[in-house]
């Protein structure tokens, strides 16, 4: 049996046309080599993570007795608000992109992905909306949900923020769509030899299905989000209800859109979790291939259930049957996978790493949150839950305890091959304690108060409701998750610097990403690597005859070079987007907005993209 | 590593001795370069753009409180005219790709100087079209739900043609600067599956939208 050490190393100098990489903030800048776009995804969402939860704390203190007066009604509406556009799509969904960046080309055995230069745009947009969405703090944040109903985010109704939050919107958008397009290419296009379809890990066939959800579901929220801009800026009739406007358009296409997000939310963690479930278990994934057609049928699914968030809006007997037998169908392959799991880990040699305690955990928090699911996609029950507290325990324990606990036990797995170093074990398990009983002490309870009638979006409420005592544990249980988060913080930054050196393969694993070193250099791997199985580390470290070989001949790699390009093109795009906000603003305090500074922002912003496109199109790559 | 427009050799990972295993190595190619598969999803990603749009427009036909309606201000002749305009520009474009093909370069370029010249027009008379229904007509942007799902969904097609105007010219200008060469059909197949989807979008709006009127 072969080991890790006995992994062919070339000794032998290779062809490397690996440009010389810049230093400093300009090699940031400049960055298309998917690890670096990987790291600042990661730290940006851990950033807006930390962001997200504190405007969840703040708010949570306000509701933990009644009659609170911390905070006024407008400001708690703009914090729910921003607290969920924060955590989905600054979040959860950049950490997803992170957990993209680094393995999709790694696991599948590639030097990079299809577009690098792309890449790093997808990387800027989502840099450029996240700024201009938290902009809206410093001119009144918006405050109408982040599912964003109209007719409140009509100007009769909200301020800028609402400017900044459909602009900041459609800038990420267009990240995802981009990112969308260039992964699905570089699953398809750049799998290593012998890599077929069925040999792509679990991991990578949910990413891959994630994006197809973002190419896909993010233009009908571009549409909607495009006509509350025309609404808002130049006086279009769309959801104006005086007009004749029907406030449920703009539901239909948030929801066509907001359905398979949540899927885009979930299923990195279902991937997470099938990945390390079976390294920790010493056995293959229970039913491998029926785990992946799961996956893809969620997706297919998924964008036939979205009206189920609208079950209230009066659309009908006949959709409401369709759209509710629809969303119990899902359940049928997330139960296949939830079995699969178990099945992996049942009989298995486990070891309970802090990554391993998090994947096992997510499964019944999932579970928990997948049934309430179930039964809110019963009609008669959603008539009477509906925006009560029991939804929202409902979807955190699907996106914390399915989404988040998921990423978490992936950030523990993975960390190595980001920074080469093993986290703290010690203070993961302590994280792990705290961040699991506060999630429950803060969700679990919540299912009771909406059953007792407590509605969402109320920022306080009378003594004699008596929701005081549950209320107050909540807050808790809030207190319990932030201060698991610090831990995790801390280990994250210590583990940095005074970590473990972890080696190629810390964990015995059995995909690509582990035959490399930890980090991987830029060209990831010294040869190509020919693929012989599902599992091919695994089988090149214990079965006989399906080793790994080195070619014969050293490889010549060709390596993008660093570009501004990227920047550039993301730059005149924000630089629109700016003017436009400008045309909003009113300078001198005249009676009319001085709207030409913001036009002539935006004529010169228009004629720079595509002059910054093809200077992108003509530099050498 | 292939990337953007001029991938002057895409990405060939696929021809790499097997090692001896050979029955354990398939073939994964599925036979797309990497820029045609990303314009096919893109394209796709784009159904999904229109076909909001487009849906808009219809969940408010008919619902309009005020303001003149669709049969008021249409002239089938002379949208007719504009769409043949559009439809011909697809036919130029199929000629300046095979031309690229076939190495006949000049050829090519004029085919797509043709094509640009073609969506010119079409942009042109929807200016036309537009400032006629606002001034002459009395439908402004804000009127009713139909002068704004019309303008705001003929308008982003127009936007969409414009783009494609500036991409064809784009493709003719690295044709001219000796950047593509021939052989090298490609970048010029792309941006006409692009220019070919525009003109599919409007002849579904020019269908249904003003046909169906009448």
């Amino acid at each position: 049996m072969a080991s890790i050490a006995d992994l062919p190393q070339s000794e032998a100098p290779i062809q490397h046309m690996v440009r010389p990489a810049k230093v400093g903030i300009t090699s940031w800048l400049t960055t298309v080599d998917h690890k670096k776009i990987a790291i600042m995804y990661g730290v940006a969402a851990t950033f807006y993570f930390l962001l997200g939860g504190l405007e969840a704390l703040i708010f949570r203190a306000q509701l933990s007795v009644s009659n609170a007066g911390l905070i006024s009604g407008e400001t708690y509406n703009a914090l729910v608000t921003m607290h969920a556009t924060t955590m989905v799509f600054m979040a959860v969904m950049p950490m997803a992109a992170s957990l993209s960046n680094l393995l999709i080309p790694l696991m599948i055995g590639a030097r990079d992905v299809a577009f690098p230069r792309l890449n790093a745009f997808s990387l800027w947009m989502f840099i450029a909306g996240s700024l201009v969405l938290n902009a809206s703090f410093l001119f009144g944040a918006p405050s109408a949900g982040w599912f964003g109903y109209a007719p409140l985010t009509g100007n009769d109704y909200s301020g800028i923020g609402v400017d900044f939050w459909a602009l900041g919107l459609v800038l990420l958008a267009t990240s995802s769509m981009s990112a969308g397009v260039n992964f699905v290419v570089t699953v398809f296009n750049l799998r290593a030899p012998g890599m077929t379809l069925m040999r792509v890990p679990v991991m990578v066939w949910m990413l891959t299905v994630i994006q197809f959800l973002l190419a896909f579901s993010f233009p009908p929220v571009a549409v909607g989000l495009i006509l509350l801009i025309f609404d808002r800026f130049f006086g279009t009739t769309f959801y104006l209800v005086s007009m004749g406007g029907d406030p449920q358009l703009w539901q239909h296409l948030f929801w066509l859109f907001g359905h398979p997000e949540v899927y885009v939310l979930i299923l990195p963690s279902m991937g997470v979790v099938s990945e390390v479930l079976p390294v920790f278990s010493r056995k293959p994934l229970f039913g491998q291939t029926f785990v992946i057609f799961s996956g893809i049928f969620i997706g297919f699914v998924g964008f036939g259930v979205w009206a189920h968030h609208m079950f209230t809006g009066g659309m009908g007997p006949l959709a409401d049957s369709a759209f509710s037998i629809a969303t119990m169908i899902i359940a049928i392959p997330t139960g296949v996978k939830i079995f699969n799991w178990l099945g992996t880990i049942w009989g298995g040699k486990i070891r309970f790493t802090v990554a391993m305690m998090f994947a096992t955990s997510f499964i019944p928090l999932f579970t928990i949150g997948g049934l309430s699911g179930v039964m809110l996609a019963s009609p008669p029950l959603d008539l009477q839950v509906h925006d009560s507290y029991f939804v929202v325990a409902h979807f955190h324990y699907v996106l914390v305890g399915g989404a988040i606990i998921g990423l978490f036990s992936g950030m523990y797995y993975w960390y190595p091959k980001f920074t080469g170093r093993l986290m703290s074990e010690r203070l993961g398990k302590i994280h792990f304690w705290l961040f699991v009983i506060g999630l429950n002490l803060t969700f679990f309870p919540q299912h009771f108060l909406g059953n007792w009638g407590m509605p969402r979006r109320i920022y306080t409420y009378p003594p004699d409701a008596g929701w005081d005592a549950v209320n107050m544990l909540c807050t808790i249980g809030a207190l319990i998750m932030a201060a698991g988060t610090g831990v995790l913080i801390y280990n994250m930054v210590i583990s940095a610097v005074r970590g473990e050196k972890a080696g190629r393969d810390p964990w015995d694993a059995s995909t690509l990403e582990w035959l490399t070193a930890s980090p991987p250099a830029p060209h990831n791997f010294d040869f190509t690597p020919v693929v012989l199985s599902e599992r091919p580390l695994w089988d090149h470290k214990h079965t006989p005859g399906m080793q790994i070989e080195e070619p014969t001949q050293p490889e010549v790699i060709h390596m993008p070079a660093p570009s501004w390009k990227p920047l550039w093109v993301s730059l005149a795009v924000v630089g629109f987007v700016l003017g436009l906000l400008l045309t909003r603003f009113n300078f001198y305090g005249d009676a009319n907005p001085d709207v030409w500074v913001g036009y002539g922002i935006m004529i010169f912003s228009g004629l720079m993209i595509p002059v910054t496109i093809y200077r992108w199109i003509d530099e050498p790559c | 590593m292939a990337d953007a427009a001029l991938p002057h050799d895409h990405h060939d990972a696929h021809g790499h001795d097997d090692h001896g295993h050979g029955h354990l190595v398939e073939n994964n190619f599925l036979g797309l370069p990497n820029l045609k598969l990303a314009m096919w999803a893109f394209l796709g990603s784009e159904c999904m753009f229109f076909g909001s749009l487009i849906a808009v427009y219809f969940f408010y036909h008919g619902l309009s409180i005020d303001g003149p309606l669709p049969a008021d201000v249409f002239s089938v002749t002379v949208t007719s005219i504009s769409t043949f305009v559009l439809l011909a520009s697809s036919f130029t474009m199929a000629m300046a790709v095979d031309n690229m093909k076939t190495g006949k370069v000049q050829a090519a370029k004029l085919f797509l100087l043709s094509t640009a010249f073609l969506g010119l027009i079409f942009v042109g008379f929807q200016v036309y079209e537009f400032q006629h229904f606002w001034l002459d007509k009395g439908l402004a942007l804000q009127t009713s739900l139909f002068a704004s799902s019309f303008y705001v969904m003929t308008g982003t097609h127009g936007t969409h043609v414009t783009v494609g105007i500036i991409w064809l010219l784009m493709v003719w200008s690295f044709i001219h600067r000796g950047k593509i060469k021939a052989g090298n059909y490609l970048p010029v197949e792309v941006a006409g599956l692009y220019w070919h989807f525009v003109d599919i979008v409007w002849i579904i709006i020019f269908t249904f939208v003003y046909l169906l009127e009448f």
